[in-house]
Parts: C-alpha cells; structure tokens; sequence
C-alpha cells in the first residue's frame, strides 16, 4: 500500500502517557512527523524529553504503565496503530520497522554467540530455517564491517564498537524498511563514532533503508539525516530539512540549542540555557519552552500552533504570520 | 523525616504489610509491658515456685474460653479460705480447753461437669495436741455424706479423691465401681450413669481445737476443668506467664541475632571485599568451611556438654552465622559498589579505609538488608523454639518452647490437651506471620523491580 | 601555595610527571600471573599554577589511569609524580592524605560521585571533617562560599537536598564544589561534562574556567571531545595507548595538528553541518590496542596510513619538535625517516 505523497511513514497525533508513583508522564504529546522512503530523519532533544519513548511508541515496545497510548501511525499508508498486538508483532516489528536500542552493545545476550542473536530474528520473523538464517547474519555482518567469523563468538569478546555493529546487523538482518536508532553512538569513542557513522551512510545507500536517529549529541546529529526534529518536554517544536536547520534554525529552542554546541573549526563562545525542561509530569500550559525564552511574550501563554513554513514546520507564536519573517 | 514520611506512605500501599506491623506493633508493646507488669523475679517464681504457688491451680486446665465452643458448662475452680474470712465460723465451747469452730461453705455448682479434683488444706498452729478437722458434704437434694476427717498438722492437705473410705461410701451411694471422690460427690444418684447434680452444695468443715490458743486455717478448693486464658499444665502453671514471657525473650532472641548476625555478616563482607587480596581470600574460605557446619547439631552438643543458658545459645548461634552464606551475596554487592564513583572521590579527598567501609560503603548496602534482616527474625524465634522442643531450652526461663517441649513430654496430645499445643504454636506462628509480612512488602519497597504500578 | 619544599627536579612547576608508568597486574584466576596492563607507558609532562591543561584521548589510551595516579589512588609503577615539593613514590599515610587534600577531583558521572544517602551538606562537610577541619561554623561557612560560587543559590535549600533531587547540572556543581572545598591548587576533571545535556555543558565549562581564574589554580581537564578543549586550556596533549603522542600549545595543536592520530580525531569530531551527512569521515578503522600486549614501535601503526614499514613497526618512534612549544611522537617528522613534515 502506497501513500500518496511517497512517505514511508507518517506519525499523526502519536501520543504515550505513564502512569507513575508521582502522576502521569506525558512522555509523547501530540507528535507529527513524516519520513520518506530512503530518507533518514534525526530527532534532536536532550534528556526527558521524550525521544526514546517516542522510539517505543512506534514500535509499540510498551511497558506496563501506559496509560494513554493513541494517534496513527501511517507505515507505507496503512495505519499500524489499528493493528492488534499479535499482527503487530508478525507484521509489523522487525519486519518492516526494527530499532536499536539505547546503549546497544550491553542488550546482547551475553551467553548466546553473536551469530545466533542476530539470526534469530530472520528465523522468526521471516521463517527461514536456521542454515538460512546464519547466512544472512553473515551477510549482514559483512554490511556493517564485522569479520564473518565473529558469528560464533560470544558478546564479551567483542569491543564496544563491535557490539554495536552486531546491534546493527541484528537490526538489518530481515531487511526492514525503518531502522530506529536510539543513541547509536553515545557509549563510543569519537573514532568508532565516525566509523559507525560511516558505517550507517553506507548501509543507507547500498540497502535504502529509511533510519530515524535519536541522539542528544548535536555534533553527530548531521552525520546522517536530511530532515531534521526537534523535541521539547514531550513535543515536536520545529521540523526541518537539514540543510536549513543548521544554517538556521528557527525556534528559540532550536536556536539555542545549537548555539550552545562548542565548535571545534569556528571561533565562537558558546551559550548556555537557565534553568531546567520541565517536568513531563504537570506539563506547563501554553508553550512548554516559554518559561526559559528571551523571546517570550503574552501569547506565549497559549499552546503554540505548528506553523507551515515552506516545507519547514515550527511549534512557536513569533512565526505565526507576520510576528516575525523568517521564509527560506 | 520526609523519607519516614514517604516510606509510610509506600508501606500502606501493601495491607498484608500494615497487618505485619500491627503483629510487630503488638509483640513489642508486649516485650515492653510484660516484664513492666511481670517482673523477671514474679515471672521466675511463678514458673519455678513450688507447691505453695501452684497448689491451687487445677492440673491440665482448658482455658476459660473453652466453655464457649462446648456445649455444657465446664467448671471453675471454687475456692475458700478461712484465713481471709470465709466460711462464717460458729465457734462453740465445748468443754474445757476444747472448742468448735464450724465453718459453712457454701456455693453453686451449675456446671454439667464434675470438677478436676477437690482439696482441703489446713494450717494448724499448736503446741501439742493437733487440732481435728471433720467434714460433711450436704448436696442440693439434701443427702449428708460423710466426707471424711483428719488431724492437721502445721501444714496438711487431705484430697478427697484419696480417701478410700469416702471413696466406698460413694461406690455404696452411686452404685459405680471406683468412683473417684470429685464425681461421686457431685453425682446426681436419680439418673443412670455419672450425672452432675445441678445446684447448692455445702461443705460443713468442724475443727475440733483442743488447745486454747491452737488455731486451723483451712482452705477448701475444687478445682475446676477450666483456668484462665490460657489453661494450665501439668505442673498447675498458668500458662498465661510462658505465653506472655514468651514475648520478650522471642523478641529479643530473634531480633539481637537478627540484628547481630546481619550487621557483622554485612561488616565482614565489607571489609574483605575494600582490602581484597588474601583477606578477602581467608574469609571466602572460612565461609566455605561454616558452610559445611551443621548449625542444630553444634548447637545440641554446646548446650548439652556445657550450659544451656539462653544467652550463650544466643552467642552460639550468632558466631555461626556470621559467615553464613550471606557473605557472598553482600560481596558481590560490594564488589559494585565499590567501583561506584563516590567511593573514588572519597579516597582522593583522603577517607582513610575504615571509613569509606563504614561510611560510604555500608550505608548504600543498608536499606538492601533490611528485608532480609525482618525475614531472619523469626527464623531465629523457631530456632530457640525448636531448640526447646529438643530438651535444650534455658532452664530457667518461660518461653514458648519450653511450654510446646512439656507439652510433647506429656503427651498433650495423646491426652487431648490440645490448647497446650496450640497456644504456643500460634503464637510462633502469628510472630513468624507479622515478620514475614512485613518483610515481603519491604522487600518490594526496596527492590522496585518486584513492584507492580 | 607552598613552595617551600621543591625538588630541584620540578623546574618550577607545581605538578612534574616524570617517566610515570603505571601497569596493573593481570591475575588468573586469583592465582599466577598473565602479564601487565600497561595503562600509562612513559608520560613526562609538567604544568605550572595557574595553567591549564587538557588531556585528550578514547578510552583505553590510559587518561584515567594517568588522573587516578596523579590524585593518589593508584601507585606509580615506575617513574615519580613530583606535586608541590612531595614525591608520590615517598608519601605515605598522613602525608598522604595531605597531598590528597590539595588536589580537587571532578569526575564524569555526577550522580555516581556523590553518595545518595548523604546531604549535600554532610557531602561537603566530609573532605574536611576527614582533613581535621574541626569546628563546625568554620566548615558551614566555607560550605557557604564555595556554594555560592559554583552558583548553587539559595544556599539554605540545596543543604538539606539529597543527590537525587538535584538536575544534572546541580549535582555537577556539588562536585565541584567538594573539589574545591579544600582549597586546593591543582583540579583534576575527569570529562566533567560528558554526561550532561549539551545545554548546560557550556554553563559547567565556564564555571570551572572561572574558579580556575579566580583561585588561580592548576587544572588537567581530560575529554575525549575535542570541540570543548579550546574554551578551557592553554596546553593540550593527546594520549594514545599509554603514551603522549602529541603536546602544543592549544592553539598551535588546534590550528596545525601534526601527528595522524590526532588529524584522525579531528576528523572525527565534526561541527554539525548538513554537508555531513553526504560524505564520509576520513577515519582510520580498527580500535586502539590492548595495553598488554602493545604493537611493536609505534603504537598507532597498524591503523596508520602514513605507517613507513620497516621504521614505524619496529623503533619506538622519538618526541620531536617541530615548533615551538609543539612535540610529536611520530617518525614522519623525523628528518631522516621522515616523508613530511
């Protein structure tokens, strides 16, 4: 099933609560994205702010505290939200959407051999048996640059970066039309970092398979995608392709954000951000950045709109016709 | 204060734990009241005292509250005592140098049951000649048995189910062979069989006082089938005393070793994991080695070769499990903990060992003990309880395995004293319970990964 | 600042390292013997008061190491930490201690540094309850100060607070804070920032740059992200596999890096630029080394392009010079062996 606009997937109102101890988290509110096919899209947001249980929300990986759990979610024009959780699992999860988690490298089993683990999913989720199965690891091992004979050995054995390619491979392994990445490369040195960034780019363009990243690290964060987003306590606030963004991002957020990355080749003092996000627990109302803007102003007070800007969206009131003139 | 705050907040999510705590709450206001309200040497008296303290106290009594499942109505025990004023004597001269004092018992049997036994004692003071005591049961229909008589000396008793006299003329009134004196007495001669006669008795005791200042305290009991709250045993104890002793000496056995054996187990731990090298070694291995004790037998061989105070079975117990197993669970704890960063800021601002053992190390192991230290507080209550029931409870003191060792020595059960039994038992169980409790929601408080949202 | 007791060898300065090695030893299995990890093979560096110095290197390069030996946690295997007049090699005990004291410590994980179960007060006050600060205005007075300046204000709240209910960033302060409770002259801080959201890292960073120009301290700050070293030292040197393999002055290190590891690193660590995402980084592959069996001459050859076989393979390549205040452990640079400069 085809979409119309040729979007591989379209995120509509998605939408994950909590229920804990101290009340309910609004992890995920309201979030509106889109991808294309091949495309890759980073979600930029610092800690709390949502973005690994947005990851989850998509594939479903819930725990057992949810509370709300709705929008749609369009994969190649149907709506896998309407899905049950068994058909989701056999349709849905690592056939055609697969992630790799936080922190990679530690969710390998360490008593299983890393051959085996990456297999597995082939042998579930596609049927193969497990001679089938094995070759495909070993092809998919050789995508992401791990020696074929690392198939019969064990996690520990392997080096971080390692670990984290076999993450990969497991994620690949049946061929799915979206990876998830969710901080790829936080727990790894600055050279296996770009060697692992190296590594996605490729595998981006040799299978066509469309990734989201999700990192706080801005300075990796161009390494891959052409669209990027930008999520704050809980919400998209400005969704851009990237060639803009990072000439010139739009909301203060955004802006801010990006001012506060030290640059290595540029000689520019870096900004910081007073004080906190706020808790996704009692979300303010009105705009959820307000309290930290220097652009604030009474409309603030409202929950922003998304503004349609060219193709370019921001969740602000200083873009919303005329307030200020930012075109591209 | 605002973390007592939040933990009794998180404790009263779990009913089964305020239970717990209500049972806990309970056995230690007893450990506190009981020795308050039955001092060390009252308790110690009443269970070890002779005949003078338990001489008036049935023999094997039901408690009180049996009579509300059973369908008669068992007995009391009826008692009266001359040198407190009962009895209403009628003093009369008859000769000189020889009075008679009579006194009139009198009460009401209503009970469907005969009593344990019946008992008169005397006191007499004279100089030479005994005072003579004589004595007529008169039964609501109005038959005068002879009951029987007997010279008293300073101290006497004469039991009535011993006399065989009274014995033959109850076997000629009754028509039963070998009727004892407590249910001849008391049989209603109209009906077939053994049959309590319902209704006013009277019991006219005659002292005959040979001397002018001679003097006879006499003390009439019949001893009921029920006593007290708890009953008694067969050394007439109340066991009310061994049940509420029981409380303080349980409390304090199972919570000092508790307590004991966690903290040293958890110092121990600590220690040889921060020093490492062979130390750590030695301890891993003399663990190894205590595992392999048996904790019962050293136990049984300790307390008969050598003494069986409760104290040093307490010391006993500690020392060998001190490096019980539980060692390895902390040291792999602290094995993590130990590569926490804090730990290292704390060396480069100078803690000198003992101190980042005692006060970096350990205070973040805490909390995690402290399920396992509730839990471990009956399982050291059983022990001294088991310990009992092998023959090797301290000898002096009254506790819940002391009454559950008689009572298995004495065949309770065989002989349907159930209640001797069972008291102690449910009393073990209802500690065990409370601690338990307690200790699985701690233990879901402290360890949110068994936690249901 | 006691200059009192100083070694002819320090030359001055407050911290020498000279010639450090520091091997651990590999045991198996509790007993017998496996071989050494070499995890600082040969540093020689000096820093002055009131200079600063990053350390830069991935993990594995011995950074660590070099930082725990230097505070006094680890033991030097070979070679001398000379700080303040002390030798390490011959201080013991209470003398120990005392130089522990001058040294502030700032580590990577803020929660992790700070004990849970104790008040940030109890926190603070402990450094110098250990180091015989007794009277206890004196020790909430010093607490005081040092709070306010780390910015931790209003003081009276933070005091009764337990770790976890502080942000990152606070918690990162109360670090900071106990590093600095002491006085010290030298800081130490171990990627004092890599744990903390990119918004406030720069706010820490310009915190520790203050407290260094106002107590005019001696700082080593390690990072494995180059983007941040410019805003904070004067110096930089770069570690790999236990060894130094490039010293500068920060910006001569920054403008014209020499040795190919560190060309490699700045390759690496890239200004976020939509051009990224089209191209691909010119980094060497593999990983960096085991420290117990290092490769044989240089350390880096076996991932090294410019590896000249025959002379990269086999010598220990030597420190040269080639500006000033610029040395490179690299035989590209030695002018007999060398192919450029």
């Amino acid at each position: 099933m085809a979409s119309e606009n040729g979007n591989l997937l379209e995120v509509k109102d998605l939408r994950l609560y909590f229920k804990t101890r101290s009340g309910v988290v609004q992890a995920v509110d309201k979030v509106d994205f889109n991808l294309e096919r091949t495309h890759a899209t980073v979600i930029i947001g610092e800690s709390g702010c949502g973005k690994s249980s947005m990851a989850k929300a998509i594939l479903r990986l819930l725990p057992r505290n949810v509370q709300t759990y709705d929008g749609k979610v369009y994969l190649n024009g149907g709506d896998i939200m309407d899905l049950n959780d068994e058909e989701f699992r056999s349709s849905v999860r690592w056939k055609r959407i697969s992630m790799v988690p936080q922190a990679a490298m530690n969710a390998l089993n360490p008593v299983i051999r890393i051959g085996d683990q990456v297999a597995e999913p082939a042998m579930v989720h596609l049927g193969l048996n497990k001679k089938e199965a094995m070759s495909q690891a070993a092809q998919m091992f050789e995508h992401v640059g791990v020696p074929t004979d690392f198939l019969y050995r064990y996690a520990f054995e392997l080096s971080g970066g390692m670990r984290q390619r076999a993450a990969l491979a497991m994620a690949l392994v049946t061929l799915p039309d979206l990876v998830i990445l969710d901080e790829p490369t936080s727990a790894l040195d600055v050279l296996t970092q770009a060697n692992i960034m190296n590594l996605m780019k490729r595998v981006k363009g040799q299978m066509e398979t469309s990734f989201i990243l999700i990192t706080h690290d801005i300075a990796t964060s161009s390494e891959l995608a052409e669209s990027v987003a930008v999520m704050y306590a809980g919400q998209i606030v400005e969704v851009s392709d990237s060639y803009h963004f990072f000439n010139e991002p739009l909301h203060p957020y955004s802006r801010k954000l990006m001012a506060s990355v030290p640059r290595l080749r540029a000689d520019v003092e870096p900004e910081f951000i007073t004080g906190q996000p706020p808790s996704l627990v009692n979300p303010p109302q009105g705009c959820r950045f307000a309290e930290r803007c220097s652009e604030r102003f009474e409309k603030c007070d409202e929950e922003p709109p998304m503004v349609k800007i060219g193709n370019r969206q921001v969740k602000c009131w200083l873009h919303v016709g005329g307030m200020e003139n930012v075109g591209d | 204060m605002n973390q007592l705050r939040r933990f009794s907040q998180q404790i009263r999510e779990y009913p089964s734990a305020v239970v717990g705590l209500i049972i806990i709450g309970l056995l230690l206001i007893g450990s506190v009241v009981v020795p308050i309200r039955i001092p060390y040497s009252e308790a110690v008296r009443l269970w070890r005292g002779g005949e003078d303290v338990w001489g008036e106290t049935p023999r094997n009594a039901w408690p009180k509250w049996k009579n509300w499942f059973v369908e008669g109505k068992l007995p009391e025990t009826i008692r009266f005592s001359t040198a407190e004023g009962d009895g209403n004597p009628v003093v009369e001269q008859l000769s000189e140098g020889t009075r008679e004092v009579k006194y009139t018992f009198e009460f009401d049997f209503p009970y469907d049951e005969f009593p344990s036994e019946i008992n008169i004692f005397a006191k007499a003071r004279y100089n030479e000649k005994q005072p003579f005591v004589e004595m007529l049961w008169i039964t609501p229909d109005g038959r005068e048995i002879r009951a029987g008589e007997f010279s008293s000396a300073p101290s006497s008793s004469f039991r009535f189910s011993q006399d065989t006299r009274l014995q033959r003329r109850l076997e000629r009134q009754t028509g039963i062979d070998g009727v004892s004196a407590n249910k001849g007495l008391f049989d209603d001669p109209e009906q077939e069989g053994l049959q309590v006669l319902k209704g006013t008795y009277i019991l006219e005791a005659s002292t005959l006082l040979f001397e002018d200042d001679s003097e006879v305290d006499l003390t009439f009991v019949s001893y009921g089938l029920i006593h007290g709250w708890a009953g008694t045993d067969h050394r007439r104890r109340d066991l009310m005393v061994a049940l509420l002793w029981g409380i303080p000496i349980a409390m304090a056995f199972g919570l000092l070793a508790a307590v004991g054996t966690t903290v040293t187990t958890m110092s121990i731990a600590a220690i040889g994991v921060w020093y490492g090298g062979k130390l750590d070694g030695a301890i891993q291995r003399m663990t190894e080695v205590n595992a392999i004790l048996p904790l019962l037998p050293i136990l049984i061989m300790v307390g008969t070769f050598y003494s069986r105070s409760i104290w040093l079975m307490l010391g006993v117990v500690i020392l060998l499990s001190i490096f019980g197993l539980a060692i390895k669970n902390y040291r792999a704890i602290f094995l993590q903990v130990k590569e926490l960063p804090y730990i290292e800021a704390a060396q480069s601002y100078g803690a000198s060992d003992m101190r980042i053992i005692f006060r970096y190390m350990i205070p973040r192991v805490l909390p995690l003990t402290i399920p396992d230290l509730i839990s471990l507080v009956p399982a050291f209550v059983f022990l001294e309880a088991a310990l009992a029931v092998l023959g090797l409870g301290d000898p002096v003191l009254p506790t819940w395995g002391k009454v559950i060792e008689d009572a298995f020595k004495q065949g309770a059960l065989f002989n349907g004293f159930y209640y001797w039994i069972l008291e102690p038992a449910i009393l073990l169980m209802i500690a065990g319970f409370g601690f338990a409790l307690v200790g699985f929601a701690l233990d879901r408080i402290f360890n949110p990964r068994l936690r249901e949202l | 600042m006691s200059e009192t007791e100083m070694q002819p060898s320090s030359n001055g300065a407050l911290l020498s390292i000279q010639n450090l090695h520091v091997w651990y030893e590999l045991k198996r299995f509790g007993f017998g013997h496996a071989g050494f990890v070499k995890a600082v093979d040969g540093v020689t560096f000096d820093l002055k008061q009131g200079d600063s110095m990053a350390c830069v290197g991935e993990s594995g390069c011995g950074k660590s190491s070099l930082m725990k030996t230097i505070i006094g946690i680890n033991r030097p295997t070979k070679g001398d930490i000379v700080f303040d007049g002390m030798k390490l090699t011959e201080t013991e005990g209470e003398d120990l201690r005392e130089y522990r004291s001058k040294i502030g410590y700032v580590q990577q994980d803020p929660f992790g540094a700070l004990p849970p179960f104790m008040t940030v007060q109890h926190i603070l006050e402990e450094p110098m309850i250990i180091n015989g600060i007794k009277d206890k205005e004196r020790r909430l007075e010093r607490i005081r100060k040092t709070l306010t300046e780390v910015k931790l204000t209003p003081v009276e709240e933070v005091l009764p607070k337990y770790p976890h209910m502080l942000s990152g960033g606070q918690q990162q302060r109360v670090v900071i804070a106990r590093a600095m409770i002491l006085d010290p002259q030298l800081l130490v801080a171990d990627e004092p920032v890599s744990m903390l959201d990119a918004s406030v890292r720069v706010e820490i960073l310009k915190l520790l740059r203050g407290l260094q120009e106002t107590h005019n301290l001696a700082v080593i700050y390690i990072t494995h992200d180059l983007s941040t070293v410019r805003y904070f030292s004067e110096y930089i040197f770069v570690m790999y596999a236990g060894e130094i393999i490039e010293f500068a002055k920060m910006g001569k290190l920054l403008g014209n890096p020499q040795h190919p590891y560190t060309l490699a690193l700045m390759e690496a660590s890239a200004d976020p630029d939509a051009h990224n995402a089209q191209v691909m980084r010119d980094v060497p592959p593999g990983e960096p080394p085991s420290l117990v069996n290092p490769p044989q001459g240089c350390r880096f050859n076996p991932r090294c392009k410019h590896m000249i076989p025959g002379v990269c393979d086999v010598k220990k390549p030597p420190m040269i010079a080639t500006e000033d205040d610029h040395t490179v452990l690299c035989w590209l640079f030695d002018p007999q062996h060398g192919a450029e400069t």
